[in-house]
């Protein structure tokens, strides 16, 4: 089986962003950028996969600017086996994407595709699903666990109040959760080695797809603060505020 | 103009986070019609039809829609989707699971987790886990939507809308229902609750929860978790408040030994009133919390106990 995992390359987790004072977005400007933590996990499930005799190879994706092909490196040095870059700007809707997936796909005939359930950029969580849709395929969104039972897959997703187990024929579409699995670290061999992994540079023309965005940006503010309040000392005297602010 | 809501349900009663998508529908204008799909949910779709401002409810039911699946789902959506402006579900994971295949289909735009309706065509949704808030405006002809439920009023009871038969569509065959293993709790639902009280990595252990759930049941509280604290195993996935777990707002939320990571902040700060419980005065939890107490939450968390039966919980 082949399996394709599309990445994104977003700011990293551990930065905490500022938008800009003329609220026409958010400043990425010498701000460090990462794979995004659930590509991460998607690639990671790829590779225990191929690891376990379940897929022969992975062909990781990225939709982006030129340095998309450095989280398309990351993931060539956790473990895919090539990668495929998409030159667009960074601001292509989840639609336009899964439409370049699309096309990817039909040429690519993969039996399985692994996203991240949503970048933690735009937290829209719809790629995977939208792709889904385009292409016909059942989706398994938000795995926890991915097994392999006949000819599909059984899926546990985590939602609302539990866990739920479905099972979906391939081919088929995953999405994951956070605790599908911890990514591994690439080491410095496997990192030198993915600088002679092949890549193909394409654009969304290749694919004959239309990027243009649906959604116009109005603007981009600051959420309302909250005021820190003040501090108690004592439980009864906690007890006693909470009344008097009738929330007791 | 009319409006398509999709109802969030367990088959058996309507889920509160459908009344705030009615709300944000009533505020996008047009007729409204709600969507009840699911297998023996006539009492569900009883409950849609007194919702304030509600038109019709549109009842499909059948053993395919049984637990929603996201092919029926989108089969049984675009058979009507032609009749509406825009579709709207509660950004449940029912609802972000299905509304993003719908929106494929009908080749637009997915507005998901919107906070505010500005205009009919224009949303307010965070991104990068609350710490922005974008204004978009949609150049689609029909807009597909997720609403936050935890950003709109709820909408009551007072109406009496007619309710009429939809066809269910047959299984996909692609995809099936195994098994689903739901926690059990005597508590209220955490997306529901009044009062959260939530435990982080300070808890040390589950076993040490046990005495936030005390301080729970004498509240009517329900229980939460941070990520840090479920990562570390103390308690199921289904804790976990944050922008990748449940976003709440309750009346009060009581953080206890939560040091108030960005992740779980996004989750939990449109509470109306916060307490924060953490032995470390300079924790960022403090810096949302209304009421702060630096103190050994293993001390403080049975005082509190005690100090809630004095005052007669």
């Amino acid at each position: 089986m082949k399996i394709l995992v599309p990445v994104k390359r977003v700011v990293d987790y551990n930065v905490k962003v500022r938008v800009k004072p003329d609220q026409s977005g958010v400043d990425l400007a010498n701000v460090k950028m990462s794979m995004n933590p659930f590509c991460e996990i998607a690639v990671e499930e790829a590779i225990r996969l191929k690891e376990k005799g379940l897929a022969e190879e992975i062909v990781a994706v990225s939709i982006g600017p030129a340095q998309a092909q450095e989280t398309i490196r990351t993931a060539l040095a956790m473990g895919a086996d090539r990668g495929i870059h998409v030159t667009a700007d960074a601001g292509v809707e989840p639609l336009g994407v899964a439409k370049i997936l699309k096309a990817i796909a039909e040429e690519e005939k993969p039996e399985l595709i692994i996203l991240g359930k949503q970048a933690i950029d735009d937290d829209t969580n719809a790629t995977g699903q939208m792709l889904a849709a385009l292409l016909g395929w059942p989706q398994a969104t938000f795995a926890s666990k991915v097994e392999k039972e006949g000819d599909g897959l059984n899926v546990t997703r985590e939602i609302d109040g539990g866990l739920q187990t479905i099972h979906v024929s391939l081919p088929a579409i995953v999405t994951t959760d956070l605790r599908l699995n911890e990514p591994r670290y690439a080491s410095l061999p496997n990192i030198m080695k993915a600088k002679r992994k092949p890549i193909d540079a394409k654009t969304p023309e290749d694919y004959g797809v239309d990027v243009a965005p649906r959604l116009e940006v109005l603007k981009v503010a600051e959420p309302p603060k909250r005021q820190a309040g003040v501090k108690v000392e004592s439980v009864a005297d906690l007890v006693s505020k909470l009344k008097n602010a009738g929330v007791l | 103009m009319s409006v398509l809501v999709i109802a969030e349900h367990d088959n058996a009663s309507l889920n509160d986070a459908t009344r705030a998508a009615v709300t944000a529908a009533g505020q996008i204008g047009g007729d409204i019609h709600v969507l009840v799909a699911g297998k023996d949910a006539k009492a569900v779709a009883e409950a849609a039809a007194k919702l304030d401002g509600v038109k019709t409810v549109l009842h499909a039911d059948s053993d395919a829609l049984d637990k929603r699946l996201a092919e029926a789902m989108e089969t049984l959506v675009l058979k009507i989707a032609d009749k509406y402006d825009a579709i709207l579900a509660p950004a449940t994971t029912g609802g972000k699971n299905f509304m993003p295949r719908i929106a494929a289909k009908l080749d637009v735009a997915m507005i998901s987790d919107i906070t505010s309706v500005e205009a009919p065509d224009t949303f307010v949704r965070p991104i990068y886990a609350g710490n922005a808030m974008m204004t978009v405006k949609s150049k689609d002809a029909k807009k597909v939507i997720t609403v936050r439920p935890t950003t709109f009023e709820k909408a009551g009871d007072g109406g009496s809308a007619a309710i009429e038969t939809l066809d269910a569509p047959a299984p996909a065959a692609s995809s099936k229902f195994v098994r689903e293993e739901l926690s059990k709790s005597d508590r209220p639902e955490l997306a529901q609750a009044k009062i959260v009280i939530s435990g982080g990595r300070g808890m040390g252990s589950g076993e040490n929860f046990a005495i936030i759930e005390k301080v729970a049941d004498k509240l009517g509280a329900a229980v939460g978790a941070s990520r840090a604290a479920v990562d570390a195993g103390f308690v199921p996935n289904d804790y976990q408040v944050g922008q990748t777990g449940k976003v709440v707002a309750p009346e009060l939320y009581i953080a206890v030994g939560i040091s108030g990571a960005i992740q779980h902040l996004a989750g939990m700060k449109d509470s109306k009133v916060i307490v924060a419980i953490n032995k470390d005065e300079e924790a960022p939890i403090f810096q949302v919390a209304d009421y702060g107490l630096v103190a050994d939450l293993f001390k403080a968390v049975p005082e509190l106990e005690e100090e809630l039966g004095k005052a007669g919980y």
